[in-house]
């Protein structure tokens, strides 16, 4: 049996991803050289719908970009499946430029140190931060996220998925039992 | 969809979805020979040697810029520059270069089936056909297929007419088992000594007149003559054939307003093709190459590892 638990609601979630506009242009001390890269497939909304708070905010826009991290992951040649390959769209250099990662979940840390690498083939950029809506914990890696939405611990058999409204109907974060 | 082969022989025994999900897989590819560093690690440490017994520029070059774009290590062996001229046979020679275990061998040969032996023989390894005789060229009606969806947005349901060499070409053979499994309507000309006996039960319709095949056309898709593999003249003259058959600007009239002219290449100028068209604002000729790199890569991911 699967139990399945909401653990942040649209107006929790979009008042965390308002907070962490706020927060990026605070730590950032505005928007000079500022662009937003969500991660497929979780983070492009997210990464849309900061990127708009602080356009927002700052009456300017910041540029987007969408970033696939399939064909540097580190077990692309070891797993069966191959993942469906989505498409990179980053129409602009990094060269010095801080970038602002956007994902959903943070776990592992696996996909954020392809991200990097991947990152890195468009340019220098003079920093890297990195946003999520979720930390659910069990990081792998010495990555640590500079932007949290929420602080979840889970435990490694349980599932953390955030839906969004754009793809799946409802703004909802849930945990379930597999 | 899950990709599963261990080789690409030939299109026959596709199925649309395959054929879509190699052609979503290479559109996602294609971006990164646009970036300032046309590479990424996916095929680090892969081994991936082109063994080309036939002559080749575009498709050896198009495997190699794909193979190095993935980061796989790319070797290739021309057959005339090789201990082939010695003596050594087809099977030995592959027996040798299985011991490198390399991971990929692209192949093209003048003997059809020839890249079918070696894909049975060799357990470990993808062998992928870059043309087989008279038989199947899949990687290029596969460029072919991404291009004319990238350009209309769909296959189905559109004319192509495929004007030329039939009998001799590998390009029309897999053009026509592609094309047809993705539902495009396909019309076939060419000279009656090179149009295959029962071609018409390959799901084709064919012309005796050039402007018969080309009439409202989606595509027009020119092929070359492939002197190298008639035993006699099949044809009076070139003078002869290029009046009958030679894509003019008063031919591609027939076609659709916003036709689409292909060749897969090397064009004979004056030939089969007018330069003002090869040259003109229908052709795609060049975009068929620069896709041609992101469908190798395609491949190259898709049979690398995860068995």
């Amino acid at each position: 049996m699967t139990k399945k638990k909401v653990v942040m609601d649209a107006e929790g979630i979009d008042r965390s991803l308002t907070r962490i506009a706020y927060e990026i242009l605070e730590e950032n001390k505005g928007i000079r050289d500022l662009v937003v890269i969500g991660i497929r497939e979780g983070g492009v909304c997210l990464a849309e719908r900061i990127a708009k708070k602080i356009s927002n905010i700052e009456k300017t826009d910041v540029p987007l970009g969408i970033l696939d991290i399939t064909l540097y992951r580190d077990d692309v040649l070891s797993t069966a499946k191959k993942p469906k390959l989505g498409k990179t769209d980053i129409p602009f250099s990094l060269d010095n430029k801080k970038v602002v990662l956007v994902d959903d979940v943070i776990f592992t840390g696996r996909t954020i140190r392809a991200a990097m690498d991947a990152l890195m083939d468009f340019g220098r950029p003079t920093l890297i931060q990195l946003a999520v809506l979720i930390d659910r914990g069990h990081r792998e890696l010495p990555i640590r996220p500079n932007f949290v939405g929420n602080s979840l611990p889970s435990s490694l058999w349980e599932e953390v998925s955030v839906h969004l409204a754009e793809i799946e109907g409802i703004d909802e974060v849930v945990i379930e039992n597999i | 969809m899950k990709f599963e082969r261990k080789d690409i022989l030939g299109l026959k025994d596709y199925s649309r979805d395959e054929i879509n999900f190699i052609l979503d897989t290479a559109e996602s590819l294609k971006e990164i020979s646009t970036r300032k560093i046309k590479k990424v690690p996916t095929l680090r440490g892969k081994t991936v040697i082109s063994l080309f017994y036939e002559p080749s520029t575009r498709t050896r070059t198009s495997f190699e810029i794909a193979a190095k774009r993935l980061s796989a290590d790319a070797v290739n062996i021309t057959a005339s520059a090789s201990s082939v001229v010695k003596g050594e046979t087809l099977i030995d020679t592959a027996r040798n270069l299985e011991s490198m275990n390399p991971d990929i061998i692209i192949m093209r040969h003048s003997a059809a089936g020839a890249p079918h032996i070696l894909a049975r023989l060799l357990k470990h390894q993808s062998i992928i056909n870059a043309g087989d005789g008279a038989h199947e060229h899949p990687t290029q009606s596969l460029l072919d297929m991404m291009t004319i969806r990238e350009k209309r947005g769909k296959i189905d349901g559109l004319r192509v007419a495929l004007i030329g060499d039939i009998a001799h070409s590998r390009v029309a053979r897999s053009n026509i088992y592609g094309l047809t499994i993705m539902g495009a309507e396909v019309a076939l000309c060419g000279p009656a000594m090179m149009m295959p006996r029962e071609i018409d039960k390959m799901g084709v319709t064919v012309h005796n007149r050039m402007e018969e095949a080309i009439r409202d056309a989606d595509i027009i898709m020119m092929l070359r003559i492939q002197l190298e593999r008639q035993k006699n003249n099949m044809f009076p003259s070139v003078r002869e054939y290029a009046k009958l058959y030679c894509l003019t600007p008063d031919r591609v009239k027939m076609a659709k307003k916003n036709v689409l002219v292909m060749h897969p290449g090397p064009i004979n100028r004056g030939v089969e093709i007018d330069p003002q068209i090869a040259d003109g604002p229908y052709s795609v000729i060049l975009e068929q190459v620069t896709n041609g790199v992101a469908l190798r890569m395609a491949l190259l991911y898709l049979l690398a590892g995860g068995k």
